[in-house]
């Protein structure tokens, strides 16, 4: 219940967050929403030695369009990434998924950066960004970079992300007009992780599906980009063996843990579900 | 109408008095944030306590460090099994007659057991104290499984019992046993059996769980040493009895001993025992002269505090083929876990599981529980069960319903045709209970009426159809329960808790301007006793219940009293309460003959006033009643207005219900939709409604809880899987449907207003409602029985092994 | 790390303490300040019962450092009712309604519903409860709550009408 004692800082520029960063090394972390790491904290599983808060760092916290992409701070809140009027007309998968990730007070603090950032592959964002074919600018004090989000996740809190460098923002390309999108998300209760989920985004074109993406949530050590199983959609009319095939060819790659959600097998199940679910509603909403 | 002007109806309504939807009292404290919680409770110089626990769930202890803890500044003291054994406090005496451990000695049983106990200025000072202990454990082959306890190859658990022959409750047969129990008649139960046109026999198990309530549990010590005074404020359903044990173990008077149970944040049986961190900072009060607080965490209560259930209950149930009911047997293995802390009282290690013959008329009936040892957390009797009655209630309502599936028969049907029937009451049963009222046809007809339940079983055909013809991927479950409880523990003749028997208690003292206070030995959680006893007192004497004050919970002001657990405040402190305001009215007749120079048969009672028979104008009412008790009483009699009432309560109290729920389930994912949840409970009279249906609205959640997700698992090295509430399954709003409430009324004969209690029968009634309803969507394909909870994996995987899900 | 010197507002009083950068807002404000409406009844941010309002945000007081909360605005349940004592409607609605039994979730609760009802001052039953899934309570099935929540609404709703 009580963490550890820290040495606590509050940046005002980014290049004094990264500078931060940079001097303490593995014994810093960045704080965002906190509702990641203050429970870690908090049960003495993570103990950072300097705590940088981000907060104070507006420059991170816009939602915009630029060109064919849209720009999210790493800061923007799961909240306002809800009531975002840009990102509902142009990308309602992200409100949609928002809303599944855990309760209202927890919405309000935790962010995109965060949640993306961690590499907890409880996190629902992770797949969507996969999904999205996101980008993640990266930077630290020798600059910037850009990392693929299909790229980005090594392990259980093992990513891209070196030491010294901070999420900053993601990138989407705009979803065409008129795509299909879902996610679709099992869990015990209002707040748990998924017990499987899938996210994915297609588009038709004259009834045949001219682009499908799908990934999956926590059933493996990271997301998992299932490139395969949209494949299998793209060049169908979306019929049931169409996306039977889709469903198998997620689960092929599905690994789950054995936990309290359930064993193995059964959560390999339900990815097959929520996958078929997922692509259902997106292949109703498709113009 | 009466002379002043004031309606009959007008009194009543501002009496709000016995049946009315009086708001509570206690709400605008609570909604204003002003509540005083045991964590609220700040004392000059008070320190703050924490444990070290034990990772392994069995260990030995080789050594502890404390040298880097006692170093930190602002620690106070460490405590371990050492520094309690000259005061003989290391191990202390439990409600079961067993002992356990306050600080682990050579040992440790569970995960999470009490090691040492750190003293310091402030909680974080404290946890970072905690971490700073060194033990050094020496790991040792853990017992999950009770099945596995008494094996030749069983680890032995507790060394300090080793090669004891008998414990509390008689002979043991192995280092791992606490007791057999045994009740009924196993000739005549055995005959039934074996001579039976048709038996059921099916294994059913109520998993382990806990109560966890929202506030966990803690105290605040206080030790004055110049006078000798010792006060502990503390999440106690049973203060008084605290105070006893607390003077029995350590030896300072009970005069100068203090309980007070403040507000607490809901009990539900997990407040009831006393607990190591009570001992340890009542120790390190009386050592350090200061008060210490001690408030666990919400993973601490999981690990270590009063879980509920472990019942491993197989049933036999003999019928014949047209489904009369004529034999029952039950064996139990009971999971006790490390030290029997099973909070029954004496003389029933089972509690009453014995009223597993529920509602039917069953001619013989024979039941054993056995009690054993695993490296788990002690505890058992808790979470709403009425002692042991929900596992009871539970068994009966699953054999039932696998009787019916193997006689072919409609659940609701083979329980109406074994009813106890209402001419048969009192009914004394094959198990030896005597209920004392009940009409269960009608409440079980007018649950069916309610719910439409023949339209509801015509929808269950077409849904079976439809879904084997491929058409949905849902299968739709009703379930009935039709529950008979028992509460009100007790008659001293039968129950006490170590020995103190279980009685309640009312004192009543009015004031000259007619307002009152009222003190009763019981305690609330949430029940608002300050509202409803109050009503109970307002019909009773005729002072209005907004005129009325009713405390409890400090053992200085309070009458004795057994405290508030089982739904045993309205059967036996509300007879107390009911009986002390008799008193009082009967001293106020007897002045009020005086005033009006009448004779005491001249008078008779009307709401709030005593009135001349066939001169209602002539009249006294309580208010005025009151003052002259200060200064007009007739000669002899001593002045005042005041009663006590100790109530030995002749026999239990028999809540009933009829419950009736229906799910969808989706075969695909194994989630189960509660479509719709009717509970018509009849608790005798009911006192406030209100308060009654938000009773049974709490109760129902907590029983979807355990029904479709809640335990307490443990793995074979003894870890606790559910020990946060990331895994421990609590329902959110979004879980949780609204539930329909209905009610018939069947007074208790017994009882002075008739009153049986209500508070757990949801929880009692709700898990085999929902229970039955999961169960019910796949009996039929074959389908006996499901163990609970009816989680999400666990009914794909039934779905799975009956091939209905193309895997 | 020494102690820090926190400002900032509760219940529109300005307040100062000194805090080590690691103690949970939860704390300062139940040990520190004697605000002792929120509660906690969790270690893993679960239960809501420690929730505030913090600068227009419902946020679980256990899950924020005192030091990221310097400068914020922070309303508790004890700041919920008028200066002079009127109960706010939720407040009212919750003893109407029988919203709380005993009483420990009841602050982060209505502190919540304050902020839900100013996100959504009409919401359906449904909306509320996923406006509350963040509160647990285990007395009271939420039922009543919900209840509450509705009344609250529609007496809000009303006033302002009849303001305009």
């Amino acid at each position: 219940m009580i963490p550890a004692s820290f040495e606590y800082h509050r940046p005002r520029t980014l290049k004094e967050a990264i500078g931060l960063l940079e001097a303490h090394g593995e014994d810093a972390r960045p704080l965002a929403g906190g509702h990641s790491l203050i429970p870690m904290m908090k049960l003495r599983l993570a103990k950072p030695g300097h705590l940088v808060d981000l907060q104070d760092l507006a420059e991170l916290r816009s939602i915009r369009s630029d060109g064919g992409s849209l720009v999210l701070g790493a800061l923007v809140t799961q909240h306002e990434m809800i009531h975002s009027e840009l990102l509902t007309a142009k990308c309602p998968i992200i409100r949609e998924t928002s809303l599944l990730i855990a309760d209202p007070q927890v919405r309000y603090c935790g962010t995109l950066g965060g949640n993306v950032a961690n590499g907890d592959p409880g996190n629902d964002m992770p797949a969507l960004m996969m999904t999205l074919g996101a980008t993640y600018r990266l930077t630290g004090a020798r600059g910037e970079r850009d990392v693929p989000a299909r790229d980005f996740y090594q392990g259980i809190y093992a990513t891209a992300l070196k030491a010294g460098e901070i999420l900053t923002a993601v990138h989407i390309p705009t979803p065409p007009d008129r795509h299909g999108y879902a996610y679709e998300k099992q869990k015990r209760k209002v707040g748990d992780y998924a017990t499987a989920a899938a996210a994915v985004i297609l588009s038709l074109s004259g009834g045949t599906c001219s682009a499908a993406a799908i990934s999956l949530t926590n059933v493996a050590d990271t997301p998992l980009f299932a490139r395969d199983a949209g494949d299998a959609l793209v060049g169908s009319r979306l019929d049931d063996a169409a996306i039977a095939e889709a469903a198998r060819r997620a689960q092929r790659i599905a690994r789950p843990a054995s936990d309290g959600r359930g064993p193995a097998d059964f959560r390999k199940h339900v990815a097959g579900i929520m996958v078929r679910r997922a692509i259902a509603r997106a292949k109703q909403r498709a113009g | 109408m009466s002379a002043d002007g004031d309606t009959a109806q007008a009194r009543t309504q501002k009496l709000e008095g016995l049946g009315t939807r009086r708001k509570r009292v206690e709400d605008a404290r609570f909604t204003q944030g002003k509540g005083n919680y045991v964590d609220d409770l700040k004392l000059p110089g008070m320190l703050f306590g924490d444990f070290v626990r034990s990772p392994y769930g069995h260990a030995r202890v080789k050594s502890i460090n404390k040298d880097a803890a006692l170093k930190l500044p602002g620690v106070k003291a460490v405590l371990t099994a050492n520094d309690l054994k000259p005061l003989k406090l290391h191990y202390m005496p439990t409600l079961a007659g067993d002992v356990q451990a306050v600080l682990a000695d050579e040992k440790v049983l569970f995960q999470g057991q009490e090691v040492a106990f750190v003293v310091a200025e402030d909680r974080y000072i404290a946890a970072d104290a905690v971490d700073l202990i060194e033990v050094e454990y020496e790991e040792l082959p853990a017992l999950r499984d009770p099945n596995k306890s008494m094996t030749a190859d069983a680890p032995v658990l507790r060394d300090d019992l080793k090669g004891k022959t008998s414990g509390a409750h008689g002979p043991r047969k192995h280092d791992n046993h606490i007791f057999t129990w045994e009740v009924g008649d196993a000739d005549a139960t055995d005959k039934a059996l074996r001579a039976a046109e048709v038996v059921a026999k099916e294994l059913i198990v109520y998993q382990r769980v806990h109560p966890c309530p929202l506030e966990t549990c803690g105290c605040v010590a206080s030790m004055d040493k110049i006078n000798g005074h010792l006060t502990v404020w503390g999440t106690f359903q049973a203060p008084h009895a605290v105070r006893t044990v607390a003077s029995l173990i350590s030896g300072i008077p009970e005069h100068k001993i203090r309980i007070i149970s403040p507000d607490i944040g809901g009990g539900f049986g997990n407040k009831v025992g006393v607990y190591p961190g009570y001992i340890c900072s009542i120790v390190a009060s009386i050592v350090l002269g200061v008060p210490v607080k001690w408030i666990e965490d919400r993973m601490e209560n999981l690990q270590a505090t009063a879980f509920a259930r472990d019942y491993h209950m197989t049933g036999e149930i003999a019928a014949t083929r047209d489904g009369r009911i004529t034999g029952l047997r039950c064996h139990v293995l009971a999971d006790h876990g490390a030290f029997d802390a099973c909070a029954d009282p004496t003389k029933y290690p089972a509690g009453f599981f014995s009223i597993c013959t529920g509602s039917y008329d069953i001619p013989a009936a024979h039941v054993t529980v056995e009690g054993v040892y695993t490296n788990k957390a002690p505890g058992g009797v808790a979470y709403r069960c009425s002692f042991r009655v929900t596992e009871a209630s539970y068994f009966i309502e699953r054999m039932i319903d696998v009787l019916a599936r193997k006689l072919k028969m409609d659940p609701a049907e083979l329980r109406r045709k074994n009813f106890i029937r209402k001419e048969q009451f009192p009914y004394t049963s094959a198990l030896g209970w005597e209920y004392d009222s009940g009409d269960y046809v009608t409440a079980l007809d007018k649950a069916m009426q309610a719910v439409g339940y023949k339209e509801l079983r015509e929808e269950q055909r077409r849904n079976r159809d439809a879904f084997a013809r491929g058409e949905t991927r849902k299968l739709m479950g009703i379930g009935v329960s039709f529950f008979t409880e028992i509460v009100g523990a007790g008659p001293i003749k039968n129950c006490d808790i170590l020995g103190l028997g279980m009685f309640d208690s009312c004192e009543i003292r009015v004031h000259p301007t007619g307002s009152a206070i009222a003190r009763l030995g019981t305690i609330s959680q949430g029940q608002a006793h300050a509202t409803t006893f109050a009503q109970i007192l307002a019909t009773e004497i005729g002072i209005p219940a907004s005129n009325i004050t009713v405390e409890e919970g400090d053992t200085d002001t309070a009458p004795y009293g057994l405290g508030t657990y089982g739904s045993r405040s309205t059967p036996v402190a509300g007879a107390a309460t009911a009986m002390a305001g008799r008193k009082i009215r009967a001293k106020a007749q007897m002045i009020a003959a005086y005033l009006l120079e009448v004779h005491d048969d001249d008078l008779e009672w009307d709401i709030d006033r005593f009135r001349v028979k066939g001169a209602p104008e002539r009249f006294k009412t309580m208010a005025e009643l009151a003052f002259a008790a200060y200064n007009k009483v007739p000669p002899g009699m001593e002045p005042g207005l005041e009663a006590v009432s100790y109530y030995d309560p002749p026999n239990m109290t028999y809540p009933f219900g009829a419950y009736i729920c229906v799910v969808d389930i989706d075969i695909d994912t194994g989630v189960t939709q509660v479509r719709r949840f009717y509970a018509l409970d009849d608790c005798g009279t009911r006192i406030n409604p209100m308060i009654i249906e938000g009773q049974v609205h709490g109760g129902l959640t907590e029983a979807l809880a355990i029904a479709m997700g809640q335990e307490m698992d443990y793995d074979e090295l003894g870890n606790l899987r559910n020990a946060s509430l990331l895994d421990f399954f609590l329902p959110t709003a979004v879980e949780t449907p609204t539930w329909e409430t209905d009610y018939t009324t069947t007074p208790s004969p017994h009882h002075p207003i008739g009153a049986k209690g209500v508070g757990e029968s949801p929880n009692v009634g709700g898990v085999s409602a929902i229970s039955n309803a999961v169960n019910d969507a796949f009996a039929h394909l074959g389908l006996t029985h499901m163990q609970m909870p009816h989680d999400h994996w666990r009914v794909w995987k039934t779905a799975e092994r009956l091939k209905l899900t193309g895997s | 790390m020494a102690k820090m010197h926190l400002k900032f507002t509760v219940n529109g009083r300005a307040v100062e303490t000194l805090a080590e950068p690691r103690m949970l807002l939860i704390h300062v404000l139940r040990e520190q300040l004697a605000i002792t409406g929120p509660h906690i009844g969790c270690d893993t941010s679960h239960c809501g019962a420690c929730t505030v309002d913090m600068n227009g945000k419902s946020v679980k007081s256990c899950t924020v450092f005192a030091a990221q909360a310097n400068g914020a605005e922070i309303v508790t349940i004890e700041g919920l009712a008028a200066p002079d004592g009127t109960l706010h409607a939720l407040q009212e609605a919750f003893r109407e309604h029988h919203g709380l039994q005993c009483g420990f979730c009841t602050p982060g609760m209505i502190t919540r519903a304050y902020r839900l009802l100013q996100e959504n001052p009409k919401p359906t039953d449904a909306e509320i409860r996923v406006g509350i899934s963040g509160n647990l309570c285990r007395c009271t099935g939420y039922q009543n709550i919900v209840k509450a929540i509705g009344a609250a609404a529609q007496r809000l709703n009303a006033s302002k009408e009849a303001a305009a």
